[in-house]
């Protein structure tokens, strides 16, 4: 799957809340249109990704994804602001 | 001209026609004020009472994470829960017992103990290591940063009056309220915890 971001934050490694600490820093200063893309490690960000694009009104997450990085498991998240 | 008089009998129906239309708006306009007063901010409210350094973690990180998904938070200390926003120790115009109760207990975060298996601190050090290893940023921190972020501080008065807390002893920036503060923030928040 090949998705199109503009912008991407590393938050591998970190543990919550951290990854949508980062995020929102981010997507603060994203343009509207244009996506993030959220690496992270921490398993529990695939259902706090849902729950904070549930939450935050010009956030949609787009997809969610697995990849293998490093020998490490890495979430994908995608999410364009509205 | 024939237009113009059917218009001049036209004129009065209309001009009532108007004016139930208005009373009718201003109505849905009362309605929709009265609703919005009910229905919740964007707010969670939290009451800080433990001094224990897990609750207090907890309490930080969830007032990030509230935070950073677009919410206004509010965090009100009270009791054992303001020994975590202490920066010194003061004995100056204080009652005996309130400056037992001042040596005894901790201030600020680095002095608080874990609420099980705390072994005079030792549980507390061993959780911070802990935590350390796992990447889990440290609760002061996260007290940073869910300051940062703009949840709103707000220390108990009656509390800080009865352990005779003054406002000097806790770390600058943060609002004194009473429980009026707490009702205010609460009554109008989606989720309240108590912690």
């Amino acid at each position: 799957m090949e998705i199109k971001y503009d912008v991407e934050i590393d938050a591998r490694g970190l543990q919550c809340p951290m990854p949508i600490v980062n995020a929102r820093k981010a997507f603060q200063e994203l343009p509207s249109g244009q996506t993030l893309r959220v690496l992270a490690t921490d398993p529990g960000s695939v259902n706090d990704f849902k729950g904070w694009a549930n939450m935050v009104a010009d956030a949609e997450l787009l997809a969610q994804e697995t990849a293998e990085l490093d020998g490490k498991t890495v979430y994908v998240h995608y999410i364009r602001k509205k | 001209m024939g237009m113009n008089g059917q218009t001049t009998v036209m004129e009065p129906k209309a001009a009532v026609d108007t004016s139930a239309l208005w009373a009718q708006v201003e109505q849905l306009q009362a309605q929709v004020d009265a609703l919005r007063r009910q229905t919740p901010d964007n707010r969670l409210s939290m009451v800080v009472f433990s001094g224990d350094l897990d609750r207090v973690l907890a309490a930080f990180v969830i007032a990030s994470g509230a935070a950073a998904s677009g919410m206004e938070v509010s965090m009100f200390f009270t009791f054992w829960g303001l020994t975590a926003l202490r920066q010194k120790r003061e004995s100056r115009g204080k009652t005996l017992f309130q400056k037992l109760m001042g040596w005894m207990t901790p201030v600020g975060t680095r002095g608080l103990g874990v609420s099980k298996m705390n072994f005079g601190g030792i549980g507390a050090k061993m959780l911070r290591a802990m935590m350390r290893q796992q990447g889990v940023p440290q609760i002061e921190e996260m007290a940073q940063m869910a300051r940062d972020l703009g949840v709103r501080i707000v220390a108990c008065q009656m509390s800080m009056d009865v352990m005779g807390i003054h406002k000097e002893e806790l770390v600058d920036g943060i609002e004194v309220g009473g429980v009026a503060t707490f009702l205010g923030d609460a009554t109008r928040s989606k989720a309240t915890l108590f912690i």
